[in-house]
C-alpha cells in the first residue's frame, strides 16, 4: 500500500506573490554566503600560513573575518534557507497557501536584522565571533540584528501553525500530511530551543549594550547560549532531513518505508532539547552530574539520526534495485548519480556519517578533554553543518531554483562537478583540521601569527591540508554561485512548473491508535519543557543572582 | 522489512549503551574527571575583577607550591593576553593541581597531550589535576578567542 505525504498529490501551486516571498530569503542567504565563502578561504589559507587579510579591503583582522564567516554561514544562511524552504514545504504539504502578511513580515525582519548585524560586523564593531560570549562586547546593532533574525523565524513558525490550524478545521480527524508535519515540527522544535538565546540577547546583552545593565554574566550567558546552541544544529539539519525523508526517496525512484518512524524521529528532536551542557564539559561552575546527564541525552538524540540512516538507505536501495542494481552494494551505483540534486545530497549523506560519528566523540563526556576547542571541532562541524547541511541545500536548490524560476538548470555538468568538488574538498579540509586538533591545534586562532605554532611539525601538515581542502571548497562554492546565477538569469524557460518531488510511503500512517499522539506536538513540547526544567533548572537557579563583570570591546 | 528495521534499531541502541558504559568506566575505573563547580569569585560591576582577585586567596599569590610530597598546586590568572605566571616549573613525576580563573573575558587553559583542558570564566574557579611523568616543556595555550591578540596568549609548564 502506498500513500502520499502531501494532502493533494495532484497539482498544487502557491500564488506567485507568495512564491516570491519564499524564494527571496533563500537567494538573500546565498548572496551573503558569497562573503562567508570568501572568509572561509581566507581562514583555511591562514592555517597553511598564507595570509589574505592584508589584501581584503575593510577586513582588519582574522577575527573580524571569522565573525563574518560564522554569523553568515551558520546563522544567516541557515535561517534564510529554512524560513523559505520550510514555508514552501508546509504550503505544499497541506496544499494550501500561507498567510501573506506574515510571509512579508518574516522577510523584512530577516533583511533588517541581517543589515544591522552586518553593519556592526563590517565596521569592526562586533569582532565577537558567532558565539558572542560576553564580556566580549559588540555594538548594539549586532545584538538587535540577531534578535530580529530570530523573531523572523518565530513569525515563519506562526505562519505555519496558523495555516496548519486552518487545515485541521477543514479536515477533522485526518492525519497531518507527512511533509507538513515534518516542516512544522522542525519549527516547533526551534521555537522551543531558541528561548535560551532569546532570553540571553533580550534580557542580558541588549540592555547591556545600551548601558542599562552595568555588566554581563559570562557563565549565565554562555549557558543560555548553549541551551539554544546545540538544538540550533537540529534547526540546521531538520530541513535537510525533510528533504532526505520525503523527497530523496522519490528522486532516486524508491520509497519511504515508514511514515510512523519518520514522525517518531522528528518528535524525538523536540523531546530531547536540553543537551547544551555537552558544549560546556570543561566549564567551571557546572557540576559533573548535569554534564553526564547531557551525555546520556545526547546519545539519545543520536538515535533518531540512526533511524534516519536506516530510512534513507532503505529508500536508496529500493531505488537502486529498481534501476537494476544487484548484490550487497551494487544497487548503490545504480541510483541516479547524474541528477545533481541526488548526487549532492547523497554525497552529503556519506559525509554526514563521518560528521555524526565525530560528533558522538565530541559528546563523549571525558573524551571531550582531548578535543575541546581544538581544530577537531571545526573539522567535525564542516562535515555536519558545512556539508551534510549546506551541500544538501545546494542539492535542494538544483530542483528548487528551476521550480521557482520555471527554467531548466543551466548546466547539469557544472552542478555535478560542484558537488564532487565539495565532497573531496571537505574530506581533505576536515582531515587536516581533525589531525591538527588531535595534536593540540586550537580552533578560532590566527595560526599564521601565533608565535607558538611555528615549531610544531604536526600542525604544519594539518594546516596545509586545511588550506588545500578549503581552496577546493571555495572553488566549489564559486561553481555553485555561477550555476545559481546562470539558472536564474539565463536558464532555458519552461512552459509549466514541474511539481516538487515528494515520495510515497510503504507503510501509511494509521488513522487510529497511539500514532495519533505523534501529531499532537504540544504534548511533546510539554514533555520537553519538563525535561529541560529538570536538567537546566538547578544550574540556572544555583547561579542566580547574576555576577556582572565589565565588558571589553575586542 | 520491519524485522530489519527493528534489528537495526536494536543494534543501534546496544551500541550507544555500550559506548555509555565505556564512558562510565573511564570515569569510575580510570579516574578521569571533568572540571566542576569549584568555587566562585564575587565581584560587583563597579569593582575591577583583577583588583578583587588580588585580594582573594589563592589568587592573591599566583605561582606554584608543593602542598605535599610530589604534589603541587599551581595558581594562575588568565587575562588579555597572558597568563600570570607565564611559566610553571615542577619536577618529573609530580601531580599538579591547576587552580585558575580569568580577570577579564573568557579564556582557555589547554595543555596539549595532557588531560588539562578547561575554560577560564570570569567569576568562576577552574580546577584540574594531571601527573606529569615525562620531563620536557609543555605548551600552555589559550584556546578560546579572547580578543585581537588571542593567538599570542600562551605559557609553559617545564617538567625537569
Amino acid at each position: 500500500m502506498s500513500t502520499s505525504v502531501v494532502y493533494n498529490p495532484s497539482k498544487f501551486e502557491l500564488p506567485e506573490d507568495q512564491l516570491k516571498l519564499i524564494k527571496w530569503p533563500i537567494y538573500f542567504g546565498f548572496t551573503l554566503f558569497v562573503v562567508g565563502a570568501i572568509m572561509g578561504l581566507e581562514q583555511a589559507l591562514d592555517h597553511a600560513g598564507i595570509r589574505l587579510i592584508p589584501y581584503m579591503p575593510g577586513i582588519n583582522s582574522y577575527y573580524q573575518g571569522l565573525t563574518l564567516h560564522g554569523v553568515i554561514n551558520a546563522l544567516v544562511l541557515t535561517t534564510a534557507f529554512a524560513n523559505g524552504f520550510m514555508s514552501l514545504t508546509t504550503a505544499r504539504g497541506l496544499s494550501r497557501p500561507l498567510n501573506k502578511p506574515l510571509l512579508q513580515l518574516a522577510w523584512w525582519l530577516l533583511v533588517i536584522g541581517v543589515l544591522l548585524a552586518a553593519f556592526a560586523m563590517f565596521t569592526g564593531n562586533a569582532n565577537v565571533l558567532f558565539t558572542f560570549y560576553p564580556p566580549l562586547e559588540a555594538h548594539w546593532t549586532f545584538y538587535v540584528g540577531l534578535a530580529l533574525v530570530v523573531i523572523s523565524t518565530w513569525v515563519t513558525s506562526a505562519n505555519q501553525l496558523i495555516t496548519l490550524s486552518a487545515w485541521r478545521k477543514e479536515h477533522p480527524g485526518e492525519r497531518i500530511p507527512l511533509l507538513a508535519f515534518t516542516s512544522v515540527a522542525t519549527y516547533v522544535m526551534w521555537d522551543f530551543a531558541s528561548v535560551g538565546i532569546a532570553i540571553e540577547v533580550v534580557f542580558l546583552l541588549i540592555p547591556w549594550s545600551f548601558g542599562l545593565l552595568a555588566g554581563a554574566d559570562p557563565l549565565l550567558s554562555r549557558t543560555l547560549f548553549w541551551f539554544t546552541g546545540h538544538p540550533i544544529v537540529y534547526y540546521w539539519l531538520l530541513p535537510v532531513y525533510v528533504s532526505w525523508y520525503t523527497m530523496i526517496p522519490k528522486q532516486v525512484g524508491g520509497a519511504l518505508f515508514s511514515d510512523r518512524f519518520t514522525r517518531v524521529a522528528f518528535v524525538m528532536f523536540i523531546l530531547l532539547i536540553p543537551v547544551g551542557f555537552h558544549h560546556q564539559y570543561v566549564d567551571p561552575g557546572i557540576t559533573q552530574g548535569f554534564k553526564f546527564t547531557s551525555t546520556v541525552l545526547t546519545f539519545g538524540i543520536f538515535f533518531p539520526s540512526l533511524m534516519t540512516a536506516f530510512a534513507v538507505m532503505y529508500a536508496l536501495e529500493i531505488g537502486g534495485r529498481r534501476a537494476g542494481g544487484t548484490g550487497l552494494i551494487g544497487w548503490f551505483f545504480k541510483i541516479p548519480w547524474g541528477d545533481p540534486s541526488v548526487c549532492a545530497q547523497v554525497l552529503a549523506m556519506i559525509v554526514f556519517l563521518l560528521g555524526g560519528l565525530s560528533g558522538l566523540m565530541n559528546a563523549s563526556y571525558d573524551m571531550n578533554l582531548v578535543v575541546h576547542n581544538t581544530s577537531f571541532i571545526p573539522g567535525h562541524f564542516h562535515l555536519t553543518v558545512g556539508t551534510a547541511v549546506v551541500l544538501s541545500y545546494m542539492g535542494i536548490c538544483y530542483w528548487m531554483v528551476p521550480y521557482f524560476e520555471k527554467r531548466k538548470l543551466w548546466s547539469r555538468k557544472l552542478a555535478l562537478v560542484q558537488s564532487a568538488l565539495w565532497f573531496v574538498g571537505v574530506l581533505i579540509m576536515s582531515r587536516g583540521l581533525m589531525m591538527g586538533g588531535l595534536a593540540g591545534m586550537p580552533r578560532r586562532t590566527d595560526l599564521a601569527l601565533a608565535p607558538y605554532a611555528a615549531n610544531l611539525p604536526e600542525w604544519h601538515i594539518a594546516g596545509i591540508m586545511t588550506g588545500i581542502g578549503g581552496t577546493i571548497l571555495f572553488i566549489s562554492a564559486v561553481c555553485f554561485f555561477i550555476e545559481l546565477g546562470m539558472t536564474i538569469f539565463a536558464g532555458e524557460p519552461e512552459a509549466a512548473r514541474e511539481d516538487m518531488p515528494f515520495t510515497a510511503t510503504v507503510q501509511a500512517p494509521e488513522s487510529s491508535g497511539w500514532e495519533l499522539n505523534l501529531d499532537r506536538l504540544r504534548y511533546w513540547v510539554v514533555a520537553g519543557v519538563v525535561l529541560t526544567v529538570l536538567v537546566y533548572g538547578p544550574t540556572l537557579i544555583g547561579h542566580l543572582p547574576p555576577t556582572f563583570v565589565a565588558g571589553l570591546q575586542p | 522489512m520491519e524485522r530489519y528495521e527493528e534489528g537495526f534499531l536494536l543494534a543501534a541502541g546496544i551500541v550507544l549503551v555500550a559506548f555509555l558504559g565505556a564512558l562510565v568506566y573511564s570515569v569510575v575505573g580510570l579516574g578521569i574527571v571533568l572540571p566542576t563547580a569549584s568555587g566562585r569569585v564575587y565581584c560587583t560591576p563597579d569593582q575591577k575583577l583583577l583588583k578583587v582577585l588580588r585580594k582573594t586567596p589563592p589568587f592573591d599569590n599566583p605561582g606554584v607550591k608543593e602542598v605535599a610530597p610530589g604534589k603541587y598546586e599551581a595558581v594562575l590568572i588568565g587575562q588579555t593576553w597572558q597568563y600570570t605566571p607565564e611559566e610553571i616549573d615542577v619536577p618529573a613525576g609530580s601531580e599538579v593541581t591547576f587552580r585558575a580563573t580569568s580577570a577579564d573575558v573568557i579564556h582557555g587553559f589547554f595543555i596539549p597531550n595532557t588531560r588539562i583542558n578547561m575554560m577560564l570564566i570570569p567569576g568562576e574557579v577552574s580546577v584540574a589535576t594531571y601527573k606529569f611523568t615525562q620531563p620536557g616543556e609543555y605548551l600552555l595555550l589559550c584556546h578560546e578567542y579572547c580578543g585581537r591578540l588571542h593567538h599570542t596568549m600562551a605559557g609553559k609548564v617545564v617538567v625537569k
